[in-house]
């Protein structure tokens, strides 16, 4: 709990709001971020599970590519990633990642592509807060003359996410609960012109809402006094995500990380498999041939201690296999969960495990992804 | 009758003879938010001023807990195995975590009182 020294934070559109609401606000990839609110993570995870919480996520890195029509662009950004971007029908969304020569993932992305025709040859690009710089350098040393990045840093993002949230969204903006997951459109509301995208990080149905940031407070607001919302922090969207299963860059996911081992190869397109043509496809399709040498695995304790980031996983036998990625205590699950990567001949579901905490071995096994059922509106 | 004496490092200690009652206190259990586990040691452990003695798994993180005065383990609340959420609900009461037989009374003088320790606390 040291002050932080010499770095200055950037604030989204919503920190005079986070103050309002009584914010406990931590730095995170940079920016000043709620953690959590006075209830807490354990009280704002569950309220999401059962109702629908609102996060700011203007953090995250919002762009636009663009082009002269779809097959060019989505054939430069197919250079980049493994996720089939050519076969993406008007108004669907596509989770893919930037991948390094040797395989690894340089960050993990949302690719949309616009309903609306007068914008074909745009591809809506979300990425992580914390790989902003490196993604737009990476992309822009790609790019060919006649296809453009645009950092959209004008915009912020909300997500409203839970089992209410499409009633609730519904109320203010009619053209929200005809999406399906993984559908983005222009809509409005109530009046607001924004971009929704039916997708989240919490396993939850529920929305993404991208919105011109001097419209963000007033949105959120308009939300927050929806009986069914409350506001929720970062330390809560952790424990959902953990408990979905779904990968944290930095931690579950890096440069030295294959999207085949991460267990993210279903987000490889079948033609992209065949193909290749991608930076970093010869580990990849070697991998997806053979099989990855280490596997990221879901991970149940036995008892009450939870193990974080950085813990030892050893086999049964006291031999070391592996490392804790995520680790953490699931309040839905109300037990401490994990994920890690092991050695592939370990990631038999039900594989006995001992995780090293404080020099000593806690029993654990793997355990099948995610560790609480989505329930997306496919 | 005696007082809750604390630390700058926001445990609670509580004098009956020569056993020291220790816990977090109500500051630092809000700063942690909810507790899910609670890592005690072993009765019979020599535990040392200012060295690990427990550790504190919130929902976010772990945190240590330091020993405020020198002295040998010879209880622990069995309590918190099963309901590690006492010390949100009761940090400087039902939420305790261990007693100590003190080693060096002296060791006590450097301890704040409750208004010197909240003073401490508002001035961050």
């Amino acid at each position: 709990m040291t002050a932080s020294t010499t770095e200055i934070l950037k604030r989204t559109p919503l920190y005079e709001l986070h103050l309002k609401l009584g914010a406990r606000l931590v730095p995170f990839a940079g920016y000043e971020m709620p953690v959590q609110y006075p209830t807490g993570i354990v009280a704002e995870h569950n309220w999401t599970r059962a109702n629908a919480g609102l996060f700011d996520v203007s953090h995250m890195g919002q762009a636009t590519l663009i082009g002269t029509d779809h097959p060019s662009v989505a054939k430069t950004l197919e250079k980049l990633v493994p996720g089939d971007i050519l076969g993406l029908d008007l108004g669907r969304i596509r989770y893919t990642q930037f991948t390094t020569p040797d395989g690894g993932i340089i960050d993990d992305l949302m690719v949309s592509r616009p309903l609306a025709g007068s914008d074909d040859g745009h591809l809506g690009l979300v990425v992580n807060a914390s790989r902003k710089d490196v993604d737009y350098d990476w992309m822009r040393q790609h790019l060919p003359d006649g296809i453009i990045l645009h950092r959209a840093d004008e915009l912020a993002l909300l997500a409203l996410q839970g089992p209410k949230a499409v009633e609730v969204l519904a109320r203010h903006c009619s053209e929200s609960s005809s999406l399906a997951f993984m559908s983005s459109a222009r809509a409005f509301f109530d009046g607001i012109d924004c971009h929704i995208a039916r997708s989240g990080y919490t396993g939850e149905d529920g929305f993404e809402i991208s919105v011109r940031a001097e419209d963000a407070t007033r949105l959120a607001e308009i939300l927050l006094a929806e009986p069914e919302v409350k506001a929720i922090g970062l330390g809560a969207r952790d424990s959902l995500r953990l408990e979905a299963g779904l990968c944290l860059y930095g931690h579950d996911i890096d440069e030295s990380t294959s999207p085949v081992e991460a267990g993210l190869s279903w987000s490889i397109g079948k033609r992209r498999k065949a193909e290749g043509g991608f930076i970093g496809a010869e580990r990849i399709l070697k991998e997806l041939r053979d099989g990855p040498p280490r596997k990221r695995v879901g991970i149940r304790l036995e008892g009450r201690a939870p193990a974080r980031e950085g813990a030892p996983i050893q086999s049964s036998d006291g031999k070391r296999i592996g490392t804790v990625t995520s680790g953490g205590f699931g309040p839905t699950v109300n037990a401490p969960i994990a994920m890690g990567y092991v050695e592939a001949g370990y990631a038999e579901t039900g594989t006995p495990l001992s995780l090293i905490v404080r020099d000593k071995p806690l029993q654990a096994a793997v355990a099948s992804l995610p560790f609480v059922a989505h329930t997306y509106k496919r | 009758m005696p007082e809750l004496r604390f630390t700058k490092d926001h445990e609670w200690i509580l004098i009956d003879g020569d056993t020291a009652t220790v816990g977090i206190t109500n500051h630092a259990q809000g700063q942690l938010g909810d507790v899910v586990f609670v890592d005690l040691p072993a009765v019979g452990k020599q535990v040392t001023k200012g060295g690990e003695a427990a550790v504190v798994e919130s929902v976010k993180a772990a945190s240590e807990v330091y020993a405020p005065v020198t002295g040998e383990v010879v209880a622990i609340n069995g309590e918190l195995s099963g309901d590690p959420s006492l010390v949100n609900r009761a940090a400087e009461t039902e939420g305790w975590f261990m007693k100590l037989k003190l080693a060096d009374p002296g060791e006590l003088s450097d301890l704040m009182d409750k208004a010197a320790y909240d003073k401490f606390v508002a001035e961050g």
